[in-house]
């Protein structure tokens, strides 16, 4: 049994962001870290495999080499294998040949009838949301989004899906994928020992070489030519007119409720 | 014959209509409202696409919003939403008519129903736009308001009429316009509460072409089973529709708990108001993402 | 120093462990209280800090000093006394048997200790033997399979808490001085051994420390650490470790204070601007930083040649807990003046730094015992 989690490492939106002049986003000025929903991911297949010990937890990314450090940090965790999916001919694929090539990468992994595959919800960077369900689509199993919670019984998964207004319990037989949310649950650490181990654990890379026998690996279906949407434009929006701060004391208070008053707001 | 690679065999605008317990939520009236303009700047027809068990009178509510035509299936397979009975009948609807564009509002629902279809369809997919063009012209006057381009140095295909869908990125510290050159359809989900809605037209709701579609769903589709669908009792937290938001910060740190109730009961002074909270705050973990505005989060428009 | 792949991963999960884990309300409960919270040393020993540099035959982890000091100056960084939590199994705990117990020793106790199932501490302070080690005057007498303890240890940090203590005591009375001595393991729980009241502490709150008393303790000679009348000298080579742990803990002590100092300068405003802007406080904020380097880039240099196995190893820790303690209290010291009277309260958090920087230049040997072991290793 294999817990197959796709994972991606981005640039930090919450401290600095650095643009080009060119309107995109410079990521060597930015930390990189660890998509915070594909921890949740990450976490969910090793809980899953804490009460499943005979489970193998195996984390895939798509990245350039500087990306192996966080899959060093996943193994670190609790992941048993780690495989690095990188190459020149994988650069500039938008999600449709992002989600081409992990899921050509899960073949090659190979899925069994007991696997679950999870993904995070979607990264902080496009927070576009697509890449999980893509990729079930083309292995051709079912996908349960936004879970809040998931249970293992055998070969079913009941899987607490979350709404707008509520949530959905739902069933799905392996294999099968999930895409995680923050409420899922809270990232573990690495450990200690996990640090002091993590290079004599199974680590693989996969370039074009690896994949390209792989069916859903084409040259038209990767990279940059493989991919249906092509950035047009893009741009920083406008600066909005700084607020102004207030002192938070009783004399700002009268002055915040003297303001809105005047501007019949209260 | 389907081809997503012959360009000129699509046509039409197409918005998928999310229908949940019997209702349209509002966000497929204001894809339709958007669809219209943009269906007006092609010179093509609108349609929606309703699906469900017995929605079939829901579909004059699409036509109000300016539709010309709805597209119904129904089958007591599609009384509530599962990935695999829905990607079927959006896909296979798409095989038949080839419209050009296909909307689908950014919810949770089609936030997973739209990258499904995307893959099947084997065409791009814009997630979560908050500003759709057709007309270059139109987006050069979008580009003069919201960035710091300058337009009119730059050279612009003025004839091009494919779709230019402009969405938030990384945080929303960068906007993306994004295009579909060489697939069909062209395929946006739209974020919620952004567009506006137009009027309810009457007339056009009486005067909408309803064409039903059959369907060769069967259970065995469905690889999913929806075990329970849950309302959950908690209070729903209406930003878009809210007079008064209180928002908090990466501020209540030191205190989050103590921060948030503090601002409910300021939002209660000033008249019921929803606390509301920045990306900071939610991805501390101090409050759930419901609670979030801003680029990434609702888009907003309070009173205060 | 620059540090390699494993180092940096080991700082970044002990910080990350710190900051989230030592919550504002664990470091004033423990504070409040005084007590020791088992919660978040449980939580410590599931992660394996309790065992960071315990060989992992024996149920450790298998890091090496450089690793463990890197976690005790993370964890002191937010809260010293917390990092004492995990320091004792890996320094004058667990530090006896790594150094010269016997194969039966290590199997039996030493797991549980890395684990943190177990706690185990070290009594050398007599009342009357403190930096003179040799004036010990707790007795152990041979009785056939066993030797009968009697005497009184104190300021035994962890005791009141304690499983097992690690006690020097004197196999031959005739013997003078450092001579004689021997080491054994104490189970807290045998008949005869019994604490004394937590003492009122400045700082490092919440750790308890006590005196400990045995009356006709009979421990059994298969719990006797190392050679007989030869404990004296495996005391010593403990407290080298110990004393790598403590700079260390200086170390993070040193750099919470900075921070808070660093942040204040910025925020605080007067005559019209941050505090910061003036020299008077710019530069203290430079030797403050300037200090914190060079210590750090002796204590890691400290514990790679110590594990290398370097003959100035003994002399160099002396010299890493000498400078970093002192360097400790000199920036915390300013730490405090930087906030002005804000320092002085309790709610500011650089005046806990404060109270904990005091201990660093006392236990484990006093800035004058380093300053002794220092000159005695120059003048040789």
């Amino acid at each position: 049994m294999k817990y197959i989690v796709c994972v991606k490492q981005v640039p930090d939106t919450q401290g600095k962001v650095a643009v080009k002049e060119d309107g995109t986003m410079d990521r060597s000025k930015m930390a990189a870290i660890i998509n915070p929903d594909d921890l949740n991911a990450v976490e969910a297949a090793l809980t899953l495999k804490d009460s499943n010990p005979d489970a193998k937890v195996v984390v895939v990314t798509m990245g350039p080499p500087p990306a192996a450090g966080m899959l060093h940090e996943l193994l670190a965790m609790g992941a048993d294998e780690a495989v690095l999916v990188s190459g020149r001919e994988f650069g500039g694929s938008d999600t449709f040949a992002t989600s081409q090539i992990l899921a050509g990468a899960i073949s090659h992994i190979g899925i069994e009838a007991d696997d679950v595959i999870f993904c995070g919800r979607q990264a902080i960077d496009g927070d576009t949301a697509q890449v999980g369900p893509q990729i079930a689509e083309k292995l051709g199993i079912p996908q349960i989004s936004y879970a809040a919670d998931i249970e293992q019984n055998g070969n079913t998964l009941k899987v607490k899906r979350v709404l707008e207004d509520g949530y959905m319990t739902i069933e799905a037989d392996t294999p099968c994928l999930i895409t995680c949310i923050k409420e899922l649950n809270k990232p573990r650490y690495m450990t200690v020992s996990g640090i002091l181990e993590f290079d004599k654990k199974p680590y693989s890379v996969f370039d074009y070489e690896t994949l390209k026998d792989e069916p859903l690996i084409e040259a038209d279906t990767i990279g940059l030519k493989g991919s249906p949407t092509n950035v047009y434009k893009s741009f920083s929006p406008p600066q909005k007119a700084p607020g102004r701060m207030i002192a938070a004391n009783e004399s700002g208070v009268k002055e915040l409720a003297q303001e809105l008053a005047a501007k019949h707001i209260i | 014959m389907y081809d997503c690679t012959d360009i000129k065999s699509f046509s039409g605008v197409m918005v998928f209509c999310e229908a949940r317990e019997g209702k349209i939520n509002t966000t497929s009236f204001e894809l339709l409202s958007e669809g219209r303009k943009l269906a007006d700047d092609l010179g093509t027809e609108l349609s929606g696409l309703l699906i469900g068990k017995d929605v079939k009178g829901l579909a004059g509510q699409i036509g109000g919003y300016g539709a010309d035509k709805v597209y119904v299936v129904e089958s007591p397979l599609l009384e509530t939403y599962t990935t695999d009975a829905y990607t079927k009948v959006i896909s296979d609807v798409v095989h038949e008519k080839k419209p050009e564009i296909l909307l689908i509002g950014a919810t949770n629902i089609g936030r997973d129903l739209g990258p499904r279809c995307a893959a099947r369809l084997h065409t791009g997919l814009t997630a979560d736009a908050t500003h759709l063009d057709i007309d270059t012209g139109k987006y050069l006057d979008f580009l003069r308001e919201s960035s710091t381009i300058d337009v009119d140095s730059m050279k612009w295909d003025m004839e091009d009429k494919g779709l230019k869908m402009t969405r938030p990125a990384f945080g929303g510290h960068l906007m993306a316009t994004i295009i579909c050159p060489r697939f069909r359809p062209q395929m946006s989900t739209v974020r919620p509460g952004v567009l506006k809605c137009a009027e309810f037209d009457q007339a056009k709701a009486d005067s909408v072409v309803i064409e039903e579609l059959k369907t060769d769903l069967s259970d065995a589709d469905l690889k999913t089973r929806v075990l329970e669908v849950v309302k959950e009792t908690k209070e729903i937290v209406d930003l878009l529709g809210a007079e008064v938001i209180v928002s908090v910060g990466q501020g209540i740190a030191k205190d989050p708990e103590k921060g948030i109730a503090l601002a409910s009961e300021l939002a209660e002074v000033l008249g019921g108001g929803v606390v509301g909270a920045s990306r900071a705050a939610v991805d501390a973990g101090f409050i759930s993402g419901d609670h979030q505005v801003g680029q990434t989060g609702k888009t907003v428009r309070p009173h205060i | 120093m620059i540090l390699d792949e494993k180092r940096l991963l080991m700082r970044k999960l002990c910080r990350e462990f710190a900051e989230n884990e030592f919550t504002d309300e664990l470091l004033d409960r423990l504070e409040e209280t005084g007590e020791f919270d088992w919660d978040i040393f449980h939580k410590m020993g599931q992660y394996g800090f309790c065992g960071v540099k315990i060989p992992k035959e024996y149920g450790g982890q298998g890091g090496d000093s450089l690793d463990y000091v890197i976690m005790v100056e993370e964890f002191a960084k937010v809260s010293p006394v917390l990092s004492l939590y995990a320091n004792t199994s890996n320094s004058l705990g667990g530090g006896p048997l790594m150094i010269c117990g016997n194969e039966e020793q290590k199997a039996k106790y030493l797991g549980d200790v890395a684990s943190g199932k177990k706690i185990m501490i070290f009594c050398l302070t007599e009342p009357g033997a403190g930096s003179d080690a040799g004036g010990t005057i707790t007795t152990a007498k041979e009785d056939g399979d066993y030797f009968i303890l009697n005497g009184r240890k104190t300021f035994a940090s962890g005791a009141p808490i304690a499983d097992y203590a690690c006690v020097l005591a004197k196999t031959d009375t005739s013997l003078r001085g450092s001579k004689g001595i021997s080491m054994f393991i104490v189970d807290m729980k045998l008949p005869g051994v019994n604490c004394g009241k937590p003492e009122h502490k400045m700082g490092i709150v919440g750790y308890p420390t006590s005196d400990v008393i045995f009356e006709d303790v009979r421990v059994h000679k298969d719990d006797m650490v190392g050679k007989r009348d030869k404990g004296f000298g495996a005391a010593m080579a403990t407290l080298d470790g110990g004393r790598l742990g403590i700079a260390a803990q200086s170390l993070g002590i040193a750099e919470g204070a900075y921070a808070e100092a660093l942040k204040y300068a910025k925020e605080r405003k007067q005559f019209g601007q941050p505090i910061a802007n003036f020299q008077a406080i710019s530069f203290m904020l430079a030797d403050m930083a300037t200090e914190i380097e060079a210590a750090r880039e002796l204590i890691y240099s400290t514990a790679i040649k110590k594990d290398a196995g370097d003959p100035e190893a003994s002399k160099l820790c002396a010299m890493s807990k000498l400078f970093a303690s002192e360097m400790c209290n000199r920036v915390a010291y300013k730490a405090v003046q930087i906030h002005g009277g804000y320092g002085y309260i309790k709610e500011y958090k650089v005046e806990r730094f404060y109270r904990d920087a005091r201990i660093t230049s006392l236990y484990e040997g006093t800035s004058q015992i380093q300053q002794l072991v220092i000159a005695n290793t120059i003048l040789r």
